[in-house]
């Protein structure tokens, strides 16, 4: 049983963080680290999968310092990494607003914003990192935003009193990716880098107990091919698709992660996911994804619902005093900008006390009214233009004139493979970069912080930590024919066959929305013991379900979009279980992790750091085993662990 | 709304294509494009036939994977946005849509809807970056760079290389898409090093790839998501011309 779990002390789990003051640490451990001679550098190969922010950094940094790469994506272009779909920005620490900004405060607030549940020295690491960042990026053409003097501009996002976001329109991500992608593309041009677009990694390949290759399928011909090197970068992004609909791109997946996980490298945190409470709800059955509208809407735009559930009436005729803006009312001093997981967990209280608005009842009002009458409509057209064009265009409703409808959605998962100080995961030689790794966000993710870790891990972190390792490698002569090789490459042509030889009746978007329901329902912004229980069997039941009645057509030999759906939704309806059990083993709420038996008075989220202040690393034991828990204690020598109060 | 498709479909790159007809059936308005496709590919699997092949990822007309030619136009009726930012209100209750890949000899059909863009990469890697390397930047402020040459910058750098350019372009040029990376980092003080370099290895590989001449009938720009302005392609002749007067100097 999921309860009686055995864990045991840190054990298996060694962090690597460095001895020494909190800003001496990533000092200390750099001149520490091994380094490889440069001549040297061109004899290693690096596999790096991925290529969004993590990824094609990393690969473009370490081809430049001499290794040969090889970088992999599924998407036909480097360039189309889901990170190229972030709007709103990315934070560093630079100060350039004379506001009290620092690297101590970047890290306190990133500290605090996660609930105490991230590790110290790698959030402090991030956000000494962070200033280098922006000047990388700039060196390389981001057209960041600026002000009339020519310097660079900044916003104000949630979580943070210091205005410290970096933006470039709101296409952030897209600029900071193709800044990323052209450096990638450099070394393409220079052949120091090989580039595998349309390639999907299947499986992980270890000889004598350190990661040595992987097997990827080549979407277009099928293939089956092993690839070998001497170290392994996962820089595969977020697994929000579990629960179907997400913000995120169609193609994000956890196969990758999934894949190294069942062969020995532990899953950290998997329950902490979080939800993001300005989302375009859905609309019908065939929706196929959310789209998310910037946390900065929350500035101007205030929330309310009726007070009289199921009201039929349009929103211009509920007159002031029937109007329950529910987070001004409840959290006066922040009102309505209240964290994202507080926002969230309120917008879902009203809609299931039969308070939600539109046809569906799914939602709750966004409201520009009182700004527009306040600031003039084109100062309102000025900040958010772009955002209400958008709304406009998916819902044809116009918010200059009719509220927005708002609904929380699945935006980014915080838990991810567990990986050390530098970024290695618990097999040797296989490191894990950006949203696929568990390490700087905790229980909760600040907005802008994700495409500053990316880039961190890739262009600051691994380029550095990887010497270490290579550079006391003994290097044995594994080639393609290796057994470990055969075996890896035969597993995935079974799988493969085995998933078109079922010929079932359900399409494998029908059983992956399954799954989504009972994830969201069960497992999503309020959790409780039953439900999760609950949740655990179900999934059973609908992955034995797929496993005998999931219809894929066609062929391996050719571009079968099914057959990689697939692949991806077996993977989901198995890590649907270990975010469920997790979430059932960790008795406390924190961050993202609302566990409904574990409330203040207030029904704010109750952590206790007596009993669960550490990481949770899954070690899979087997398809039929229960996974074993390990548990790396948090450590905090520099901020002291507070209860969150937004009253 | 029920709606009549006409869709390519083709196997593999080296069979022959055809016209396919589909009945979209009970489809909502509020459906997107790809939704609706999504809709009819699940009756096609239900029904032991192939579904049809076409590239998405973000579907929120950011990432550049989707990209379909919708009753001769590129991305279909609507302007300044992807295919994954279309919906079935756009269309009428009965609509014929007729649904190709984008055809260009540089684009090859990969499977019905889905193109090989790979040559726009190999453009990208002949040219299209500044060369630094990583670390040793100086600081972002050391070097002021004004609003409008930022702006100016950030217009051109929004291209999300879809290929539309391309497809809308009776010759099959890329002029347009060059040209916005090339402006992009032309417009920057931190591109103007290797600006020469840039436009000459960018133009020598986009003919190599077999794309056609540009002749100005801006089409391209017509129908491109991201509203790349033809400015790009004035300020690519500039530097070309530039690069191009420079090499004759040196020799
Ligand atoms: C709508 C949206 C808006 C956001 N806005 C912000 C923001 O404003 N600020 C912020 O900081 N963060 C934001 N985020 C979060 C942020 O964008 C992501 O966390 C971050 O970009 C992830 O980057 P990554 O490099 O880890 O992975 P990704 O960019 O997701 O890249 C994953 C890569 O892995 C490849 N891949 C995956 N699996 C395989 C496989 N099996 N085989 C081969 N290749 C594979 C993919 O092809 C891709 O190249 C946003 C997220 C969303 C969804
Ligand atoms: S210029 Fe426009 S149409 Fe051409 S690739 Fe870029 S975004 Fe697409
Ligand atoms: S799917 Fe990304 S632009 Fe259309």
């Amino acid at each position: 049983m999921v309860n009686e779990v055995k864990s045991r002390p840190t054990g298996k789990l060694d962090s690597k963080v460095p001895a020494g003051k909190l800003e001496e640490k990533w000092t200390n451990h750099k001149f520490k680290l091994k380094l490889v001679n440069p001549a040297n550098k061109r004899k290693y190969s690096i596999i790096v999968i991925g290529t969004g922010l993590a990824g094609a950094s990393a690969a473009a940094s370490l081809a430049e310092l001499g290794y040969q790469v090889k970088a992999f994506c599924f998407q036909d272009s480097a360039r189309r990494a889901h990170s190229i779909a972030a709007q709103g920005g990315i934070n560093a620490a630079k100060n350039y607003q004379n506001d009290g900004d620092s690297v101590y405060r970047l890290f306190y607030d990133t500290i605090k914003g996660g609930d105490y549940r991230a590790r110290e020295a790698n959030v402090y690491r991030l956000a000494e990192l962070s200033m280098n960042i922006i000047d990388q990026c700039v060196a390389q053409g981001v057209p960041f935003a600026r002000e009339y003097g020519g310097l660079l501009d900044n916003r104000s996002f949630g979580g943070a009193q210091v205005s410290r976001t970096f933006y470039a329109r709101g296409q952030t991500g897209q600029q900071l990716l193709l800044g990323a992608y052209s450096a990638l593309m450099r070394q393409v041009g220079l052949k120091t880098v090989e580039m595998f677009p349309r390639h999907e990694m299947l499986d992980v390949v270890i000889v004598e107990g350190r990661a040595r290759g992987i097997i990827t399928r080549n979407m277009i011909t099928g293939e089956i091919e092993p690839h070998i090197g001497d170290a392994l970068l996962l820089c595969t992004g977020g697994y929000s698709n579990a629960y179907f609909l997400s913000t995120n791109a169609k193609g994000s997946n956890v196969t990758a992660i999934w894949r190294a996980y069942k062969k020995g490298a532990f899953f950290a945190n998997p329950c902490f996911t979080q939800i993001h409470p300005t989302c375009i709800p859905v609309t019908g059955h065939y929706q196929s994804k959310l789209t998310l509208m910037s946390e900065s809407l929350r500035n101007d735009g205030r929330v309310w619902v009726s007070k009289i559930p199921a009201d039929k009436r349009k929103p211009d005729q509920i007159p002031e005093e029937e109007r329950d803006y529910f987070l001004e009312r409840k959290y006066p001093s922040f009102g309505n900008l209240v964290p994202r997981d507080v926002a969230s967990r309120n917008a879902k209280e009203q809609v299931d006390t039969g308070k939600g608005v539109g046809e569906r009842m799914n939602a709750v009002y966004l409201d520009f009214a009182d700004a527009i009458k306040r600031l003039g409509i084109q100062d309102i057209k000025e900040k958010y233009g772009n955002l209400f064009d958008m709304y406009k265009r998916i819902t044809d409703e116009d918010p200059y004139k009719v509220p927005m409808r708002i609904y929380p959605a699945v935006h980014y998962t915080m838990g991810g493979l567990w990986v050390d100080y530098n970024l290695m995961t618990t097999i040797p030689g296989l490191y894990a970069l950006g949203e696929c790794n568990f390490s700087d966000h905790g229980a909760n993710r600040l907005g802008a912080s994700a495409l500053m870790q990316g880039l961190a891990d890739g262009y600051f972190v691994i380029p550095y930590t990887i010497g270490g390792y290579l550079a006391d490698l003994k290097r044995d002569k594994v080639d393609e024919n290796h057994p470990a090789f055969k075996e890896a490459a035969g597993n995935v042509k079974e799988s493969v066959k085995k998933l078109l030889s079922i010929k079932g009746k359900k399409t494998v978007d029908e059983l992956h929305r399954e799954l989504g329901q009972v994830m969201w329902d069960n497992v999503g912004m309020g959790r409780n013991e039953k439900d999760l229980k609950e949740a655990i069997s179900r999934i059973k039941e609908i992955r034995e379900d797929f496993w005998k009645n999931v219809k894929v057509l066609g062929e391996n030999e050719e571009l079968n979009q099914s057959l990689e759906k697939a692949g991806r939704v077996a993977d989901f309806l198995e890590l649907g279980e270990l975010i469920a059990k997790d979430a059932l083993h960790r008795k406390e709420s924190c961050g993202g992790h609302f566990r409904e038996e574990y409330q203040t008075e207030e029904n704010e989220a109750k952590r206790d750091d007596e009993n669960f202040a550490y990481v949770a690393a899954w070690e899979f034991k087997g398809d039929n085993a229960e996974p074993e828990l390990h548990k790396e204690e948090l450590v905090f020598e520099n901020v002291q662990l507070t209860q969150r109060s937004y009253k | 709304m029920n709606l009549h498709l006409k869709v390519w479909r083709q196997k593999n790159k080296n069979s022959q294509g055809r016209f396919v007809n589909y009945e979209a059936k009970d489809i909502s308005t509020d459906t997107s494009f790809l939704e609706m496709l999504d809709v009819v590919n699940e009756d096609l699997i239900k029904k032991d036939e192939d579904p049809i092949a076409f590239d998405h990822d973000c579907r929120e007309g950011i990432c550049g994977s989707c990209g379909m030619y919708i009753n001769g136009r590129a991305h279909g009726p609507q302007k300044g946005g992807a295919t994954c930012q279309l919906h079935m209100r756009s269309f009428k209750d009965g609509d014929t849509i007729v649904i190709e890949p984008w055809r260009a000899k540089a684009f090859p059909v990969i499977k019905d809807l889905v193109v090989d863009r790979s040559a726009f990469d190999r453009i990208m890697a002949a040219g299209g970056f500044i060369s630094v390397n990583t670390g040793g930047a100086p600081d972002a402020n050391a070097l002021p760079i004004s609003k409008e040459e930022q702006e100016s910058a950030m217009d051109a750098a929004a291209c999300i290389g879809c290929g539309a350019c391309v497809a809308a372009c009776k010759n099959a040029s890329a002029m347009l898409f060059v040209s916005a990376k090339v402006a992009h980092l032309a417009r920057l003080p931190q591109g103007k090093p290797e600006r020469e370099k840039r436009v000459m290895a960018m133009v020598a590989q986009m003919e190599e790839e077999g794309f056609g001449a540009c002749t100005n009938t801006e089409a391209c720009s017509a129908e491109c998501p991201k509203e790349i302005p033809m400015d790009v392609i004035a300020q690519l002749r500039r530097e070309y011309f530039r690069a191009f007067v420079k090499s004759e100097e040196k020799v």
